[in-house]
């Protein structure tokens, strides 16, 4: 029966990890709410996440589209739909890989980067000073890169989704020599506001939880260098998990909407 | 329902203990402690290594639940606060790290102005006059002001630690092993800045320690710990409680074997332990 108590234990862990990070982004939210942080702890934490991270994602977002036009050519033109081929890239690109793809790369760079330096100050007793100096880690900490991931990532998936475009044209019609004018006029005949709304919409969910994520797993850092790199893994493969967990849920429940709008949405086939 | 804050009297202590338990999961790190600090006092908690000083000084300051029992600052429990009361009576506080725990991505001279621009208005000449007092007070010279931390040594670093845990005048500092790590000339430059901070105006201090020079030279009264897991069940885990000068007259043997600094039978119960 060893399995059942090995299971009970495992279960009994789980509630509690959940329960302590619900407690954590309550805390937060509270702080969010209560008081504004000041402009020295917000800008850098805009510069870190927004400005440094542009170029990363840029490039990502680029040769993503290049990708999906590679992937998608041959199929596409064994039916003779070749033409369609800027609707397939972008439509993918606005509504989930740009998002997707700009909240992976603001994991892996800005959360891992969030939990090793909490983590770091967490073992070095500097977010014990913090208390003891009358200023609430939650409020000086966590709020401002909260904020900066919730303000910034919507930029960054733009920056992605643009430059994917770019790079899906560039493959599409430059290099594999697509029509055009047939290019653009179906992107846009399928693509609609509403698909990139719904793209930044989800992001922001996804940068609320890189920095929930990250700041939470730097807090309960575990003391010496093996426990900072181990919050710093952890908040990367969590976050990335619950990125795509709430990427599921959302499209699901942002499909539901585009369909009771817009019942005669358009149809990529037919 | 909680006392109103107020203004501690001459009778009543700053700081009251009444049977404190904390334990980590399933170890008791502290039990049934009952301590009580007068204002004026400065208190030096004494024991060997991993006996619960720390976790008690952090329990002082809230910085750990209590997981029974009570700590009461001015007559205020500060479990019952929330983080913003919380967060303001810390002000009344000062805390001196042992490893200093200067913020490292700030320089001197805004880790010694940080608690001032957390809670006052002062204007930035204001501050920076005040900061270049608290570093000459510490001995330390203005042309550290833009240095990182990373740069100092660890006398230096105490001392900046020292110097941001005063910068708001608190009522109460708390000294996690000061000297711990210096050299001997260092570590008497330490204590002479802790006797110092009494100077003018009644301070109260709580050290942490296991040097019993420090112990000797600053404390009105010394509090021995001795670790949970050596004591029988039932027996109090504070062993010595007195002056100074008591230590050495104390017939208890383990805190003669502490105060004189001697291995004793512990050696053979460690060659025991490892097989």
């Amino acid at each position: 029966m060893t399995w059942l108590a090995d299971t009970g234990a495992l279960a009994i862990e789980c509630l509690i990890a959940v329960g302590k990070f619900s407690v954590f982004v309550g805390r937060t939210i509270q702080w969010l709410f209560s008081r504004w942080p000041r402009g020295e702890t917000l800008w850098p934490n805009f510069y870190q996440v927004g400005v440094l991270s542009l170029p990363v994602v840029a490039l990502t977002g680029t040769f993503i589209g290049m990708v999906l036009a590679v992937q998608s050519y041959a199929q596409f033109r064994a039916l003779g739909l070749e033409t369609r081929l800027g609707a397939l890239i972008n439509m993918s690109l606005v509504r989930e890989l740009g998002p997707v793809l700009a909240a992976t790369m603001l994991a892996g760079r800005v959360g891992s980067a969030m939990s090793a330096e909490l983590g770091t100050m967490r073992v070095t007793e500097q977010i014990d000073a913090l208390e003891t100096m009358g200023a609430n880690p939650i409020h000086y900490l966590v709020v401002p890169r909260f904020l900066a991931c919730i303000f910034m990532i919507p930029t960054l998936v733009l920056m992605a989704d643009f430059m994917g475009v770019v790079g899906g044209y560039f493959y599409s019609v430059i290099v594999l020599g697509i029509d055009q004018h047939h290019y653009w006029h179906n992107s846009e005949q399928f693509v609609g506001n509403f698909d990139v709304f719904s793209g930044i919409f989800k992001s922001l969910f996804f940068g609320g939880i890189i920095a929930l994520v990250g700041c939470y797993r730097g807090f309960h850092c575990t003391a010496g260098a093996e426990g900072v790199g181990r919050a710093a893994t952890n908040a990367f493969v969590n976050s990335f998990v619950l990125i795509l967990v709430i990427d599921l849920m959302l499209g699901i429940v942002l499909d539901s909407v585009y369909h009771t709008l817009w019942p005669e949405g358009n149809k990529l086939f037919g | 329902m909680t006392e109103p804050l107020s203004q501690n009297s001459a009778d009543r202590p700053l700081v009251e203990i009444r049977d404190l338990n904390v334990t980590f999961g399933r170890q008791p790190v502290l039990r049934g402690i009952r301590l009580s600090i007068p204002p004026g006092e400065t208190l030096a908690i004494i024991g060997e290594s991993g006996c619960g000083k720390t976790v008690l000084l952090k329990t002082i300051i809230g910085l750990i639940r209590p997981s029974s029992g009570q700590v009461l600052f001015d007559g205020q429990n500060l479990r019952d606060l929330s983080d913003q009361e919380l967060t303001r009576q810390r002000i009344r506080f000062g805390y001196v790290f042992q490893n200093a725990a200067l913020f490292d991505s700030m320089t001197v001279g805004q880790n010694v102005a940080f608690p001032m621009r957390q809670h006052t208005q002062a204007s930035p000449e204001e501050i920076q006059r005040r900061v270049l007092d608290r570093l000459a007070a510490v001995g330390l010279s203005a042309a550290l002001v833009s240095k990182k931390p990373a740069e100092l040594s660890g006398g230096m670093r105490k001392r900046v630690g020292l110097a941001r845990a005063l910068v708001m005048k608190p009522e109460l500092v708390l000294y996690d092993e000061p000297t711990t790590g210096l050299d001997p000339i260092m570590s008497d430059v330490i204590n002479e800045l802790i006797m110092r901070t009494r100077l003018g105006k009644a301070v109260t201090s709580v050290v942490v320690t296991h040097d019993m020079h420090t112990a000797r030279k600053v404390a009105d009264r010394v509090v021995m710990l001795y670790p949970l897991s050596r004591l029988a069940e039932g027996e109090s885990q504070i062993i010595f409680e007195g002056p100074p000068s008591e230590l050495d007259r104390t017939r208890d043997r383990r805190v003669r074997q502490f105060v004189q600094g001697e291995a004793g039978e512990r050696l053979m119960e460690m060659q025991a332990d490892g097989g």
